[in-house]
């Protein structure tokens, strides 16, 4: 049986004004694999994850997502997306539990088990009914974490997810935004040591353009250190 | 979990929307920032007026024009804090993430600008009755209420327009005033036109029912257009 592409790709191009931001980037994704996402600041890797999210229009080339067309189909994936980046993505003033219940309501979901549930495996159960501001940076992003698996996403675009966490929270979360989680992922790192281990296929940009698309297991390492050179 | 065949069905309208005025509701109560400097602002307002010219009474269309001046001046201050904690909290980005419908975000907002300036007229009014009002308020009540309402309907369709079109610019607080600014003069004109009667010197007199109509119709107007062009100005 045909293995069905998650993400496809092909001559995908953004522009802000002037500046080429993404420059003809061709690649497939399969239901389940990691695409991890490298390069130096200003590669590209962000605009790549808001084009896959819906955030952002593509100005030239297809984007398929879960088998439908962007930007023309972008409602028939939204809700089936979960992103998670620098930006929790949540409300300073209002608690874990009144964000969780927000984001609930917009996915259409009657969400206080299931919130319940990511927030007691994120160990965030105990401070979860005090308002955000209050809390650490890494606390918020374990949060973020369960606003972006709430709604039970199949395609998770993770922008150094881990980038606030400390080891013991890196932990909690890997079960459920690691390769265990059984989704297909697209992860953005700037660390190519850690990310080889868990992606299948890499994509390597600098200034927009592809310099590495390869499979993780047939890379190496080298190559990824060359990027940020 | 993993098929690319599943399809979200879009959550229910009145869910989000009640959702969404919760946030709302939360996030101004316990951060202050919109409603109490409006209501600070027009009470600082009328003081000034009260001393500048050194009346202590107004009747006729300079009371008007003071009253809806100083409501529209204020009114500035809540539309430009309408969507900043969206904007810069992340919540617009996932609400577009939601399969929720666009629709909503616009009616949360202007109900939520609506329920900023009902509370800024409940403070503002009295104010305005006690520091520079000659006749007294009473009378004029019923009329001053109708009035009211139709320019409160025009503020909020052009504040909610005006705050999503400004709000993610790095001018916000510039541009927000300079487009809403003139768009919002036929609906002081038509304002102040239409309270001067009712707050006459000899008493309240009658609504004059063409500026009520062409505040209405603009009001209208301003409606169609904002919803048709709301979701556009949410798209990248």
């Amino acid at each position: 049986m045909a293995v069905l592409a998650a993400l496809e790709l092909r001559g995908l191009t953004r522009r802000y004004g002037e500046r080429l931001a993404l420059a003809d980037v061709t690649l497939s994704v399969a239901a389940g694999q990691t695409l991890a996402v490298l390069g130096p600041n200003g590669a590209g890797k962000t605009t790549l994850l808001r084009l896959l999210a819906t955030l952002l229009r593509p100005h030239g080339g297809e984007v398929s997502v879960l088998g439908h067309a962007l930007p023309d189909e972008g409602w028939a994936v939204r809700g089936r997306i979960g992103l998670l980046g620098h930006e929790p993505l949540l409300y300073r003033e209002l608690s874990a539990r009144e964000n969780l219940a927000v984001y609930a309501a917009l996915h259409g979901l009657d969400g206080e088990a299931r919130a319940e549930e990511l927030l007691a495996a994120v160990a965030m159960e105990r401070r979860a009914d005090e308002p955000l501001r209050t809390l650490s940076r890494g606390m918020v992003q374990r949060v973020a974490v369960c606003r972006a698996l709430l709604h039970d996403p199949e395609l998770l675009l993770l922008d150094e997810p881990r980038a606030n966490l400390d080891p013991a929270a890196s932990e909690l979360v890997e079960p459920l935004i690691g390769r265990a989680s059984g989704r297909t992922r697209v992860i953005v790192s700037h660390d190519p040591a850690g990310v080889l281990a868990e992606a299948d296929l890499v994509l390597g940009l600098v200034r927009g353009r592809v310099q590495v698309l390869a499979g993780a297991a047939e890379l190496d390492p080298a190559a990824l250190v060359e990027l940020y050179r | 979990m993993s098929s690319t065949t599943r399809t979200m069905a879009a959550p229910r309208t009145r869910v989000v929307l009640a959702a969404l005025l919760r946030k709302e509701l939360r996030v101004e109560l316990r951060s202050f920032e919109a409603v109490p400097a409006m209501s600070l602002f027009s009470v600082t307002t009328f003081v000034l007026f009260h001393f500048a010219l050194q009346r202590n009474a107004l009747s006729g269309d300079l009371a008007s024009g003071v009253l809806w001046v100083t409501l529209l001046f204020a009114a500035m201050l809540g539309i430009n804090r309408l969507f900043v904690a969206d904007a810069e909290q992340g919540g617009f980005d996932g609400f577009l993430l939601s399969p929720a419908d666009r629709s909503v975000l616009l009616y949360s907002k202007a109900l939520t600008l609506l329920a900023y300036l009902l509370v800024l007229e409940v403070v503002a009014v009295p104010a305005f009755a006690l520091l520079l009002l000659g006749s007294a308020l009473w009378p004029a009540l019923p009329g001053l209420l109708v009035v009211l309402a139709l320019g409160d309907l025009g503020i909020v369709v052009i504040g909610t327009l005006v705050g999503a079109l400004a709000v993610r610019t790095s001018v916000r607080d510039l541009l927000g005033p300079m487009i809403s600014l003139p768009l919002l003069v036929p609906v002081l004109l038509c304002a102040a036109r239409a309270t001067s009667p009712v707050l006459g010197a000899v008493g309240a007199g009658a609504l004059p029912l063409r500026w009520l109509v062409t505040l209405a119709l603009y009001d209208l107007v301003f409606g169609l257009i904002t919803f048709a062009v709301f979701d556009f100005l949410l798209e990248d």
